[in-house]
């Protein structure tokens, strides 16, 4: 077993464990039926899939090639924005009441999303301007 | 001397962190590099320091280091945990549920912490703050019990970030 043997069978499990969490994310995007539901299967595309996906990319530039630490910066890029989009898409969720709204909080009055000024309340919750 | 010096460098760990990111951007671990890297890492810290004006104070960055690696392990549990109810649970049985986590922390820079770690742990997804900012509401895939989900991100998150942001 060379070096370079470990290496082919090392990135392929890391490709294929990447493209299968990438597939289940895709197949829970399209079969679950509530928009908040489906925000839940790219938060796993974008860490699972693309981390082992970048993974296999990182072994093989040093194995194969010269190496590069870009896919770190990938990486970390990815893991610092993920979670603005998902909370911007949860944000929209909840202004336009497509799904189950949360009970208000125990602790404040209401929810940072759903606290509209006073002119702006009606179009807030009838969504008509 | 020291006010000078927190004059000059008013993150110190940002400049690191940004030198470090230059470097690698780079790709090229060179001397002239690592300079250029370093006088970013000044020059950017000081022109942003007026915006940002109640910075955190203390910082552990060895607990955070370890608080990184237990998330990223629970990342990985969570990501087969999540794919095993995609793949096998039917819609109908699905259980997702709005959970109100009270918060301790009170520092905005814990608090995008801990609402980055739960979106990122598959299975949980942080939605909104409350307008006061006491608690945060986070929306859960499947849980049957919302009270033990709470829980968990209080005793395994939050009690973690406490000891980081002093």
């Amino acid at each position: 077993m060379t070096l370079e043997i470990v290496a082919v069978y090392a990135i392929s499990a890391c490709l294929l464990i990447g493209t299968f969490f990438t597939v289940v994310g895709a197949i829970g995007l399209l079969r679950f039926n509530d928009s908040m539901t489906r925000l839940h299967a790219p938060t796993k595309v974008s860490t699972m899939g693309i981390g082992a996906l970048l993974l296999a990319s990182m072994i093989h530039s040093y194995v194969f090639g010269e190496g590069s630490l870009h896919d770190l910066l990938i990486m970390a890029f990815l893991f610092v924005t993920a979670p603005i989009s998902a909370n911007f898409i949860a944000k929209v969720n909840i202004h336009r009441r497509s799904c189950q709204m949360p009970k208000p909080p125990k602790a404040d009055t209401t929810w940072a999303t759903l606290n509209v000024p006073e002119a702006d309340r009606d179009i807030e919750e009838t969504g008509k301007a | 001397m020291s006010k000078a010096f927190h004059w000059l460098l008013p993150h110190p760990l940002l400049t690191l962190l940004l030198a470090v990111v230059w470097t690698l951007l780079q790709n090229d671990v060179s001397a002239g590099m690592i300079v250029f890297g370093v006088i970013l890492g000044v020059i950017i810290p000081f022109g942003t320091s007026i915006w940002w004006p109640d910075r955190p104070s203390g910082f552990r960055i060895g607990k955070m280091i370890s608080y990184s690696f237990l998330v990223i392990w629970d990342i990985f549990v969570a990501n087969v945990q999540v794919a095993w109810i995609v793949l096998t649970r039917p819609n109908d049985k699905l259980r997702p549920a709005w959970i109100e986590v009270p918060l301790d922390l009170r520092q905005p820079e814990a608090i995008s912490v801990l609402a980055g770690t739960i979106t990122l742990t598959p299975g949980t997804v942080s939605a909104d703050l409350s307008d006061e900012g006491h608690s945060l509401l986070v929306h859960a895939l499947d849980a049957d019990d919302p009270d033990a989900v709470r829980d968990e991100i209080k005793d395994r998150y939050e009690r973690r970030l406490k000891e980081i942001f002093v």
